[in-house]
């Protein structure tokens, strides 16, 4: 450690160290606008905190926190009695901040009580583990008496500790940087290091990120290679020969593992996933060991003929992401899910055979050996097709059938690129179909969260139906942020009634809704559910009589639904 | 007994035949600041405190305004009017309406907190109180500003460790005066933008002891600013003007800099949570200081604040609509143009 940093002043250590460091380091980045500024504090905070806390850190910004010790319901009831306010103005205030925990800060009185000693970071997560199963009494005075002793920042951050992620903003890649610049590793191999399935409360700093080779947990995934979207034309990346073209698929990235026998799923969220998916228990006998496969996990039923002699519906080739949405999250899966909606792994890529890492090999000999592996006609693994074409304008018309392939348009790769970290440009690209659209009319509005605290940024869309108007989408995002503003004022002057946090407006906005897909859905109103819905244009040269109809929505699911 | 009405031009005194703050031309005014939501063009006669009159002039241009002191009383129509200070900005006042015993009070904008140059607040007992509520939530909560002032001239000699210019954002009456008045020590030179300069300038003439500050023009050279303080009014965020002071670094002082998301939304370096404006405690306190049975409550959180005065008996109260809010800090989002008269 370097004696002049601890003595500069506006180092963050000065904060006292412990958990206040920690809120320092939140707070700074947070108020930075800078990806350079972010990251230069994360790398002063991986060289001068203490190695639990670096862990802990690290633990924190790949999703791996403890599991949550209070429902934030309970979280809200305790200060809204300690700041002594009724719980109206307590959601009153919870709406225009956009943030519970923030809220929480802002509303508990100041401590009268002495300050705490400057527990570290891993003594309250640690603290949390302890108590997660312990009775509520004892989790409130923990809780009550650690906000007693905090100041401000220090009670957002605990706050944030409790009800979920930061959204500050510091993504993997980010960290991955910061502790390249301290340590002795490489990006991609701190990146792998920090994957998969580890414990932060019993892994050591050096354990985790030192500089020889360690015996690795043999279920870690790599990290993910991801696309950029094509925007040009695909002529500008050069010959056609170069390039691999694949169907994008609409389902879940993740990585197969078969290690010491053993098979493992990964979300691309890093989420273990195994489980979940019982249709690949039997792959264990058909992969050989030490591999890792990169590939969606999609919903498929296999072409096959049906008792009656005639094709079942939708066989040879993926349902649609809906049908996957009723698997994902539940605990238990059942016997009708297994055969509603069977799930099989599209193999796309190759990452490690042999036990050896094979990601700086070229995609086409990560190809041929993939190929050679995957076996031919079995229900619960694909080998996702190459598309052969010679010309861009002949692929282009292909594209143009993704839909009735139920993929999302097509996957570009260059035939010589190694499997890189992260998002990159160059080598991958994703060459999505147009989104399909339709008019309508904004009816409610709600504030929205974090940087559009206090700003109507949340809308209701609806269609006509004769002279009703029925709602069938929210939608938050596509608008600039003087867009988001204009509108926040005419919500603010055309309310009609206020339910809650939600206002009616009155029907006069039209926006252009896009998105990526439709489905039937009896849990909405309109019997339509979409996949993710945005903001593309903001229509306002259209009256609300030239809005499309609920008809024209039930005629895009006929089309487009299956 | 009505001492004003909630009419569609503004608060009016039927009695006494007189506006206060009205949004459209009336015969007569009392204002009581000089922003422009409060001070609108067009009026025949102004009536307003001494500390506003000149700045009603560099903003409205010449009218008919007569200007009076605090605790200074004049009868209008047997109704009696007298002005008293509210906290707020330079020369911004309460107006107390009295009228055979029966006592309203119109409090304006107005801050707890004695800032050293807006006056100091005091409530005035009354029967019926009209208050704002800005800041009508009890997450509002502000520091001393003592302690604001020192976060910010920390944040100052840090970026000029790093060579970097300070812009701090304030709005160019009110919050410029105040910041400029606690940062003079920090730095020889300070400079400003023009709706500053301008504003600076008129009050030293009108008498005030404030810092001096240079105004920013096409020919002042970059060199000259490197690591300076630099004062701008908010719409200059973000505006090709700042381009001169590469590298700096931009802090906002405003009570909405108290909530993380406005300080994220508006994409600068810091912000500072120093208001004009009376925070939760500093509403609750005030209008129990009053005394007042009746509250009517205008811009900001008006229901829940007038909600939480009934509810907790504090008074009877109910929310009213007016047209202020949208200069200086009632407006966190559709920030008012105060730069339209530069460049």
């Amino acid at each position: 450690m370097n004696e002049v940093e601890i003595n500069n002043e506006e180092s963050i250590v000065s904060q006292s160290g412990g958990l206040a460091m920690f809120a320092a380091l939140v707070i700074q980045i947070s108020s930075s606008t800078k990806t350079n500024d972010k990251l230069e504090s994360l790398a002063e905070y991986f060289t001068l905190a203490d190695d639990k806390d670096k862990v802990w850190v690290i633990a924190i910004f790949s999703g791996r926190r403890p599991r949550r010790i209070v429902s934030s319901t309970l979280l809200a009831e305790w200060c809204t009695a300690l700041a002594n306010i009724p719980s109206w103005l307590f959601l009153e205030s919870y709406s225009t901040v956009g943030d519970l925990g923030e809220t929480i800060a802002l509303l508990l009185p100041d401590s009268a009580v002495k300050k705490n000693k400057g527990e570290s970071l891993s003594y309250y997560l640690e603290k949390f583990i302890e108590i997660e199963k312990q009775d509520e009494s004892v989790r409130k005075k923990f809780i009550i008496d650690s906000w007693q002793q905090m100041d401000h920042a220090e009670r957002f951050v605990f706050n944030k500790l409790i009800t979920g992620s930061f959204r500050i903003g510091v993504s993997q890649k980010m960290m991955v940087n910061a502790l390249s610049k301290v340590i002795d590793l490489s990006s991609s191999v701190i990146a792998h290091r920090i994957s998969g399935n580890w414990d932060p409360s019993t892994t050591l700093f050096s354990n985790l990120l030192s500089s020889e080779v360690v015996d690795v947990d043999h279920s870690k995934p790599y990290p993910f290679y991801l696309a950029y979207a094509l925007e040009d034309e695909p002529e500008t990346l050069g010959v056609p020969n170069e390039w691999q073209a694949e169907w994008k698929w609409d389902g879940i990235r993740g990585q197969l593992i078969k290690r010491n026998n053993e098979l493992f799923v990964w979300s691309r969220g890093e989420e273990l996933m195994t489980e979940k998916f019982p249709e690949y228990t039997i792959l264990k006998d058909v992969l050989p060991d030490g591999i890792v496969l990169d590939g969606e996990i999609i919903p498929f039923k296999s072409s096959q003929v049906s008792p009656t002699g005639g094709d079942l519906e939708g066989a040879g080739k993926p349902l649609p992401f809906a049908v996957l949405q009723t698997r994902i999250g539940r605990k238990n899966i059942t016997k009708k899910q297994l055969t509603e909606a069977p799930i099989s792994f599209f193999a796309y890529d190759l990452l490690e055979f042999n036990y050896e890492d094979w990601r700086e090999k070229t995609l086409l000999e990560r190809r041929e050996q993939l190929e050679r592996i995957i076996p031919q006609d079995h229900a619960a693994i694909h080998l996702s097709e190459v598309i052969p074409f010679k010309e861009w304008n002949e692929l282009s018309d292909i594209r143009k059938t993704s839909r009735e392939m139920n993929s999302e348009g097509i996957m570009l790769k260059r035939k010589n690129s190694i499997y890189q970290v992260g998002r990159k440009r160059g080598d991958w690209w994703k060459w999505k179909i147009d989104a399909l659209t339709i008019d309508c009319v904004m009816i409610y509005a709600q504030k929205g969260a974090g940087r559009r605290s206090n700003l109507y940024t949340a809308y209701t869309f609806a269609v006509k139906d004769g002279d009703q108007l029925i709602p069938f989408t929210r939608a938050y995002s596509g608008l600039t942020d003087k867009e988001f503003a204009q509108v926040d004022n005419f919500v603010k002057r055309n309310s009609l009634e206020k339910f809650g946090p939600v206002r009616t407006v009155k029907p006069e906005l039209i926006f252009e809704i896009a998105f990526e897909g439709i489905a039937a859905s009896n849990r909405h109103k309109s019997g339509v559910a979409l996949r993710f819905p945005r903001m593309s244009r903001w229509r306002k040269d259209k009256k609300v009589d030239e809005i499309n109809t609920l008809d024209d929505l039930k005629a895009m699911l006929k089309i487009y639904g299956k | 007994m009505n001492l004003i009405n909630f009419t569609d031009k503004g608060l009016y005194c039927p009695l006494g035949n007189f506006y206060i703050d009205p949004w459209k031309p009336v015969e007569r005014a009392i204002i009581t600041h000089a922003h422009s939501d409060h001070a609108y063009a067009g009026h025949k006669y102004y009536l307003c405190h001494h500390y506003t009159k000149p700045l009603l002039q560099l903003r409205l241009g010449d009218n008919n305004y007569e200007s009076i002191e605090w605790g200074e009383t004049i009868t209008m129509n047997g109704v009696k009017v007298s002005l008293h200070p509210a906290g707020h900005i330079i020369g911004s006042s309460q107006i107390r309406i009295e009228y055979n015993g029966e006592v309203w009070v119109v409090s304006g904008d107005y801050k707890t907190e004695d800032d050293g140059i807006s006056g100091k607040f005091e409530p005035i007992k009354c029967n019926t109180f009209i208050t704002e509520s800005t800041f009508g939530l009890p997450i509002y909560k502000w520091k001393p500003q003592k302690e604001i002032f020192e976060n910010i001239i920390n944040w100052i000699s840090k970026n000029k460790e790093t060579g970097k210019t300070s812009v701090l954002l304030a709005y160019s009456l009110g919050k410029a005066q105040r910041v400029l008045q606690n940062i003079k020590e920090t730095t020889q030179t300070i400079f400003a933008h023009g709706a500053i300069f301008n504003t600076q300038q008129t009050l030293i003439n009108a008498g005030w002891n404030l810092p001096e500050v240079v105004r920013i023009t096409p020919e002042t050279p970059k060199e000259l600013l490197k690591g300076t303080v630099v004062i701008a009014p908010p719409s200059a965020d973000a505006s090709p003007w700042m381009k001169k002071f590469h590298p700096y670094s931009v802090g906002v002082c405003s009570g909405w800099m108290q909530v993380r998301g406005n300080v994220r939304r508006r994409n600068v370096d810091a912000g500072f949570a120093l208001s004009d404006h009376a925070d939760w405690e500093g509403l609750l306190q005030s209008i129990k200081a009053t005394g007042a049975e009746k509250v009517f409550v205008t811009h900001g959180f008006q229901s829940a604040f007038s909600r939480y005065l009934n509810e907790e008996n504090i008074a009877i109260a109910a929310e009213v609509k007016t047209e202020y809010g949208s200069e200086d800090e009632d407006a966190p989002k559709q920030e008012v143009d105060d730069t339209k008269n530069e460049q």
